[in-house]
């Protein structure tokens, strides 16, 4: 049994912020209607500009809507915003994540939509709150992590600002929003009341770096400074980082450096009698130029057994090649209506031993319209 | 009223990624109390950041502990394991993050759990699953980070992998963490069982990678390449995505129309009116925009760039974002009982338009041993 199960959520919002979080709630067991706009649908289907195109629509998009259904409807039109209405007020949780005012204009705020769904969960995603003077900007990754100091910390010193590869923001807001429609449906739940969920991508930005700005609210407001080489973490001293071996890479996380001098043969590493935090440039430089002498697995044959923390650096393709990788059971097939079908990742959470799979694919735009139409009566 | 009120946690265990779930139960309202060995604590207690403590805890523990209770105990002493375990059936919630079969040993598997509060829910953290070569190698981000492919997506293809700078397995494991206890509440309401949520640093960043793996999965196996000139962000996104330096700063440009970006800032890119071109030349077009930007400053970019709704913003670091007014305070002052005074950040989710702040710092070990013994066990 799914937690979820008999649980329906609207959902307005789109690229991936929110639509992640709806993800992630029809995993759990829930139903997913995403509310399209006829013609083009939810802007991610096309327009983010991604290299891959499956049946015809971005594979980015398939990636985040699959388990979900579609429901294209011009909310635009007061007749067709009455019938929206009707749904909604069918639903535990209604979501989006529109700019600030998109939803009031539209006749769909909060307390719109309380009128006709008193004890509703209502939940958005905004790019920088509600009020402020930036409330209107757009809320995308590369720029709230550009804004929130976020690209300080990745790379090396040298290499000015330097972007968290994936659209990290995003899907920490959407984790967030999950989190906060969770609670307030467990509080729907015990107390029979509904209620108003806000994230914003800048909140949970900050949230991810908590422990960086906490120590730079408290260490008299220095800027993070990242090594010269092998960068792991700007807060964190030698070894910490990843090395170039003879062939490949591998990561070295926490030792004593006069441990890893023995260990590793490196008599010029004996110099270091202690792990000092000024002095991890030097320690890095050395442990790089003695690391790319001999093989990944030499290093590592050496290093685990006497419990230093390190691992291989692997591609998808090494990855995927792993007994460690296989037994998760990380991948599933899903189908589309059409029967096109494509594989991609599960859900992360295994509840009472269950791996939340499902094999319905993404929607095709509207492709669930009539049986909405009839099954809540919207005529 | 917080949601999860009257919420009772049990959290035993340590480090980041657990404890980062206990803070965001405790900021929604939950009870949040750590299971810690008598006099040392958390391990965390003794990890600093630059050397920072507050009192005989780290500043990074107090980041990460704050509106937490603190209850000492020896879980090798068999009279504390009983005080434990009559503490566990009146939790709701207990999670842990030791390695697999330790709890097993100690007393306190799911099984054992159960046997005392039929209705506990049960959240175990591991590094890599409970099966297979991986589930004894110790469960730390960098490694984690290593071996699921996600330091091949930053910074630019010549460096070799460039791993995320911060501790992204543990902090998404963590809200993975939540999302699944409270799911777990939703399922226990329904059926009146204790639930066992299991989550894994590998796979929650594997879950962020479900974009890049699903491409992987769908292209015959083609690995993606990052660009290779300065400020590439993202693999699979075409130009002008990036960073570029400007004559007093650096500004981010994400996804628009590139024509019309390239008018507004006078470079010609004539030859790229394809938009496929766009990924293919992305390195080529990059460095054409680049060679425009840096002749002016960010705010002469942002000011022309911004009024035509291009997707733009300003690099800062942390002075410039502490300086700036979001219209909502982005920090708070927390205290703990001694009456020191840290300024730290705040839950990020605002529930019926309250920013849920709590002055409450982390507690030292056993600080709460009395008030939960009279309150619980008696």
């Amino acid at each position: 049994m799914k937690p979820l199960e008999d649980y329906l959520i609207i959902d307005f919002s789109q690229f991936l912020s929110g639509p992640s979080a709806s993800l992630r709630l029809a995993d759990m067991g829930a139903r997913v209607i995403k509310i399209e706009k006829p013609g083009t649908g939810d802007i991610c289907r096309t327009l983010y500009t991604s290299d891959l195109i499956m049946n015809g629509e971005s594979s980015v998009f398939h990636t985040i809507n699959r388990n979900k259904e579609s429901f294209a409807i011009d909310f635009k039109q007061p007749e067709e915003l009455a019938k929206l209405k009707k749904l909604l007020a069918k639903a535990d949780v209604v979501m989006h994540n529109f700019r600030p005012g998109v939803m009031e204009r539209i006749g769909l705020s909060y307390e719109e939509v309380q009128k006709i769904n008193p004890n509703v969960v209502y939940a958005s995603i905004s790019g920088y709150g509600t009020k402020g003077a930036f409330k209107d900007l757009p809320g995308q990754d590369l720029l709230l992590q550009s804004l929130t100091a976020l690209t300080w910390l990745t790379g090396n010193e040298g290499d000015g600002p330097v972007p968290m590869g994936l659209s990290i923001v995003d899907m920490l807001a959407g984790a967030h929003l999950a989190q906060g429609i969770l609670a307030a449906l467990y509080r729907k739940v015990t107390q029979n009341v509904g209620a108003l969920v806000e994230v914003s991508m800048l909140e949970s930005a900050f949230d991810f770096q908590f422990e960086t700005i906490t120590t730079f609210f408290n260490d008299g407001g220095e800027l993070p400074v990242r090594t010269k080489t092998n960068n792991a973490n700007a807060y964190l001293g030698a070894p910490y980082g990843i090395y170039q071996t003879k062939n490949g890479y591998m990561s070295l996380a926490i030792g004593s450096i006069p441990v890893l001098a023995e260990l590793l043969f490196c008599d010029d590493l004996k110099q270091f009698p202690e792990n000092k935090f000024t002095l991890r440039d030097d320690i890095k430089s050395i442990l790089a130029a003695h690391l790319v002498t001999q093989d990944s697995e030499y290093w590592l044959n050496i290093l685990e057994p006497a419990d230093i923390w390190c691992a291989n650096v692997l591609n998808y393709e090494q990855l995927f090649a792993q007994e460690g990788f296989q037994v998760l059971d990380f991948v599933q097939q899903v189908e589309m209506l059409d029967g096109y079908t494509y594989k991609t990742t599960r859900c992360p959470i295994r509840i009472d031993g269950e791996l939340f799979t499902s094999g319905k694919g993404s929607p095709k735009l509207g492709q669930d319209n009539e049986r909405i139409i009839t099954e809540f009566n919207l005529c | 009223m917080r949601p999860l009120e009257g919420i009772v946690v049990l959290e035993f265990c340590q480090f980041l990624a657990g404890p980062s779930a206990g803070l965001k139960l405790a900021d929604l309202g939950a009870r949040v109390i750590k299971i810690e060995r008598p006099v040392k604590g958390e391990a965390c207690r003794q990890l600093s950041i630059k050397d920072l403590f507050v009192d005989e805890s780290s500043l990074l523990f107090h980041t990460i502990n704050r509106n937490k209770d603190s209850f000492a105990a020896d879980l090798k002493n068999p009279a504390d394991l009983e005080l434990v375990k009559k503490l566990i059936t009146k939790a709701d919630i207990m999670t842990h993050n030791f390695r697999p079969g330790v709890m097993d040993k100690i007393g306190l598997a799911f099984a054992d759990a159960i046997a005392v509060n039929p209705k506990i829910i049960y959240g175990v953290v591991s590094g890599y699953g409970e099966e297979g070569p991986w589930s004894k190698k110790p469960g730390q981000d960098l490694l984690v980070q290593s071996l699921s492919g996600l330091a091949w997506l930053s910074g630019r293809k010549s460096q070799g992998p460039v791993p995320f700078g911060l501790s992204t397995a543990d902090i998404m494991c963590g809200n993975h963490l939540v999302q699944g206890l409270l799911a777990a509440l939703l399922k226990r309401a329904k059926t009146d069982k204790g639930v066992l949520v299991e989550v894994s640093l590998i796979e929650s960043v594997l879950d962020i990678q479900f974009e890049a793996i699903t491409s992987y999965l769908n292209d015959g196996g083609k690995l993606q390449e990052r660009g290779d000139v300065e400020g590439s962000a993202h693999a699979f996104l075409s130009a002008p995505y990036g960073v570029y330096k400007t004559q007093d700063g650096y500004l981010s440009l994400a996804m628009g129309d590139l024509m019309f970006i390239g008018e507004l800032l006078q470079v010609d890119l004539e030859k790229y009116q394809e938009k496929h071109l766009w990924f293919e030349f992305r390195d080529e077009i990059r460095t054409l925009l680049s060679e425009g930007i840096i002749q002016k400053t960010t705010d002469h970019w942002l000011e022309l760039l911004q009024e035509k709704g291009v997707w733009c913003a300003k690099v800062l670091n942390y002075q410039d974002l502490d300086a700036i007014d979001f219209g909502m305070p982005m920090k708070q002052t927390i205290e703990n009982s001694e009456h020191k005074k840290i300024v730290t950040t705040r839950s990020p989710i605002q529930f019926d338009g309250e920013i849920l702040m709590s002055r409450k710092a982390a507690p030292k070990v056993g600080e709460h041993n009395v008030i939960i013994q009279k309150e619980f066990i008696r």
